[in-house]
């Protein structure tokens, strides 16, 4: 489970608070949504959760289950269970996708103690979380998100999150460039990752998004804080009316 | 691995074990340690009687003893090139030996079973078991396929002579000669005579001058008209004596419609004076033969304070000297403290080719100057070269190539693809490439880039779960990719690793 406490955050480089004291709680097994704004500090969230460097958190706490996020690595808290999906994948020329998912699955394992599986092992199961995503041998052999489109660079990372099983996944507005068909595709591959133990937190614009991958809580967030936390209807609400109404009621 | 080979290593009386893998642990270089072995050295410096006595300890006929003395004495006129983009003290020529050879090595071993079992046991902790046995190549990437079983001939150079060379039986069978150039001196004089200078003449450089006049020994390889050889050759090197220079001399000729690949690995141990490498190696290609030479070349690479390592000159070229002759030269330049080396292709025969592959990394005080020349002189001749800089720490790291099309050499091409990768803001990357075309109908490309290592791959990588080293050792590898892919199966695997172990440190 995921526990962030008054979590205030600023630019590393600049004076500009982006996050002002976030509370939030996501029980193992729940998928929370979180919705807002542009601008209102939802992708920082996901950053300083995973560890990128160039924010500075002045105040407050996260962890996952017992371990302290903010004093770890990007590689422990992988290691510990906290997946990213991102928004804008990075390319890797030249390193192959199986190359690059074999080095994580394994980089993990043996951070946390565990043997790391032969190519064999490794194959199999790539082949067969692959498969449900329609992702091609072909796709499987091109450097890291080299020339894939829109849709392949997501359901990658969905690969990669099905490989990683991690207990935490952040989706940083996955929905962003996709189209319906790809979305589908990308929403059941995360639908079949739900377990009991595993939470989800799934950052997005729209509500389209939520109708795939059903939320059981949502969270509104604006400047820098969660304004409203609500049930499924809360998304529908936003997509009926926009932001407007829910900015002007916190003031 | 390492622990397999620490079992049959010979640890020195009062040194333990744990002592000797700690040191060996000690840093990135894993193979700075040293085999402390009775050596016998000529005295300091070089002059016509050094020149002589190398001749005599290798019992070369007298105009071979001739040639040298020639090349010395042309030394003599000459002065060290300065051109290149390298820093260094001013080297004093007369302040080290240019002979030593252990003296176990007197009498020449007949075979590998009389060898000096410490010459061997370095080998084998070197991961060069002098043995005629299978090398295991596992292969990566796919599971499905079983690990094969593959020959390679290996000519082991120690200091200043060759201690073995292993399967040359096997290899006779098949009418290749692969021995040491000191035996193919005596032994086969006739091609010796024809070929030795005949792509590196013994006036080409200052350094090759040098090599022409001190060699010591290095290899030989001779293979007869229409035969593929059938196992790869290599020849691995190790500089073991203090303050000595190894000056090498490797000659490969494959006659009409042969087929050779060719490897070379060389190691030196940890010094604090630096030590002068200088190596001449010809290829000589003729009618419809190819020939594939490909080198990692990890020379102690001095301190991160840049005291001591290996000051590596080199020269090496091929020559495409018939029709549709074939070169292909993959070099992985992790190593020494100064590299100054431009493997060249002449195509001189119609519709020769020539490649060259070249991953130069240099880390903390490294500097590297390399590239090729591409010098097309027959008609429809094509070259290609492919070039990864890999800078890092302080280190500087030049790509210096010319392509010269001749006016004979018409409907020729090149491409060149020159790409550099700087880690760090304190380490440089330049390129420097010579263009001359003399004729209307050829067609030369020449691309270049530079990029940093990108923070967002490395947060990419980290956040899936690789820590910073390997995350930068995953980014640079895929940078080499199409070098590394030109290199024969097991070389791949070991320069894969060489690169992310001479980037250790690197960051962070």
């Amino acid at each position: 489970m995921l526990n962030i406490k008054n979590l205030h955050v600023k630019l590393e480089d600049e004076d500009k608070q982006i996050l002002k004291g976030v509370d939030l709680t996501v029980p193992a097994g729940e998928v929370h949504a979180i919705m807002g704004p542009n601008g209102s500090g939802k992708s920082t969230l996901s950053y300083v959760l995973s560890g990128r460097d160039g924010y500075e958190v002045t105040e407050g706490e996260a962890s996952l289950y017992d371990h302290d996020l903010l004093d770890m690595e990007p590689e422990e808290r992988a290691a510990a269970g906290l997946f990213l999906a991102f928004q804008y994948p990075v390319e890797i020329p030249g390193v192959g996708n199986l190359t690059f998912l074999r080095t994580a699955v394994n980089a993990q394992r043996k951070a946390r103690g565990e043997e790391e599986l032969s190519s064999g092992e490794f194959l199999k199961l790539v082949r067969e979380k692959a498969k449900t995503l329609q992702i091609d041998a072909e796709m499987l052999k091109r450097p890291v998100n080299v020339g894939f489109s829109g849709g392949e660079k997501k359901r990658n990372e969905i690969l990669q999150m099905a490989m990683l099983e991690p207990k935490m996944c952040i989706l940083d507005e996955t929905d962003s460039g996709l189209d319906v068909d790809a979305m589908r595709l990308v929403a059941e591959g995360v639908n079949a990752l739900r377990s009991p133990e595993r939470s989800f937190l799934v950052i997005t614009h729209y509500q389209r998004l939520l109708d795939h991958i059903k939320p059981d809580v949502v969270h509104i967030m604006s400047n820098g804080r969660i304004i409203k936390t609500g049930g499924p209807e809360l998304a529908l609400e936003v997509e009926k009316n926009g932001y407007g109404d829910l900015l002007a009621e916190v003031g | 691995m390492a622990e397999q080979i620490s079992d049959a290593i010979e640890v020195r009386e009062g040194v333990d074990r744990e002592t000797v893998e700690t040191v060996q642990n000690m840093g990135s270089y894993k193979y700075g340690w040293d085999t402390e072995i009775e050596m016998e050295y000529a005295p300091k410096g070089v002059n016509e009687d050094i020149v002589r006595l190398i001749s005599a300890k290798n019992e070369e006929p007298e105009w071979m003893t001739e040639w040298r003395l020639q090349a010395f004495r042309r030394w003599q006129t000459m002065t060290e090139p300065k051109w290149a983009m390298l820093n260094y003290p001013e080297i004093n020529y007369q302040d080290q030996y240019y002979y030593a050879r252990p003296k176990s090595m007197e009498v020449k071993p007949k075979s590998l079973d009389e060898v000096d079992p410490k010459l061997l046991a370095t080998y084998e902790k070197l991961g060069i078991p002098l043995k005629e046995q299978m090398i295991l190549a596992g292969i990566e990437g796919s599971g499905d396929t079983p690990a094969e079983g593959r020959k390679v001939a290996v000519d082991a150079v120690f200091d200043s002579v060759s201690v073995g060379t292993t399967f040359k039986d096997e290899l006779a069978k098949a009418g290749v000669i692969f021995c040491s150039i000191s035996e193919a001196i005596r032994e086969h004089p006739e091609l010796v005579k024809k070929y030795l200078g005949s792509v590196v003449p013994q006036s080409d450089n200052f350094f090759a001058t040098l090599n022409s006049a001190v060699f010591s020994d290095g290899s030989f390889v001779y293979i007869p008209p229409g035969t593929r050889c059938p196992m790869e050759l290599s020849t691995y090197f190790r500089i073991n004596a203090e303050n000595t220079g190894q000056f090498e001399r490797t000659l490969i000729i494959a006659d009409k419609g042969s087929y050779v690949s060719y490897l070379e690995g060389c190691t030196a141990p940890k010094r604090d004076v630096a030590q002068l490498h200088a190596a001449v190696v010809e290829i000589v290609i003729l009618e419809d033969a190819e020939v594939k030479y490909s080198t990692v070349q990890n020379w102690f690479p001095g301190d991160e304070e840049g005291k001591g390592g290996i000051y590596n000159f080199v020269t090496k070229r091929a020559d495409c000297r018939e029709a549709r002759a074939k070169v292909m030269w993959t070099q992985v330049e992790t190593g020494s403290a100064i590299t100054w080396k431009y493997p060249s292709c002449i195509l001189r025969g119609e519709e020769s080719q020539g490649e060259f592959y070249s991953i130069a990394i240099a880390n903390n005080m490294q500097q590297a100057d390399t590239g090729t020349k591409m010098i097309h002189l027959g008609k429809n001749t094509r070259s290609r070269i492919v070039s990864k800089g890999i800078s890092a720490g302080k280190a500087q790291n030049t790509y210096r190539g010319l392509v010269s099309m001749h006016p004979k050499a018409t409907n020729s091409r090149n491409y060149t693809q020159c790409d550099s990768l700087l880690i760090g803001d304190q380490c440089g990357a330049h390129t420097v490439p010579y263009i001359e075309v003399k004729n209307t109908s050829s067609r030369v490309e020449h691309e270049a880039t530079t990029s940093k290592v990108d923070d967002d791959q490395l947060f990419y990588c980290r956040a899936r779960g690789m820590d910073e080293e390997e995350a930068v050792a995953l980014v640079v590898n895929g940078f080499c990719r199409e070098v590394l892919q030109a290199l024969p199966m097991e070389f791949a695997m070991e320069a894969q690793s060489l690169v992310a172990i001479s980037l250790e440190g690197s960051v962070g």
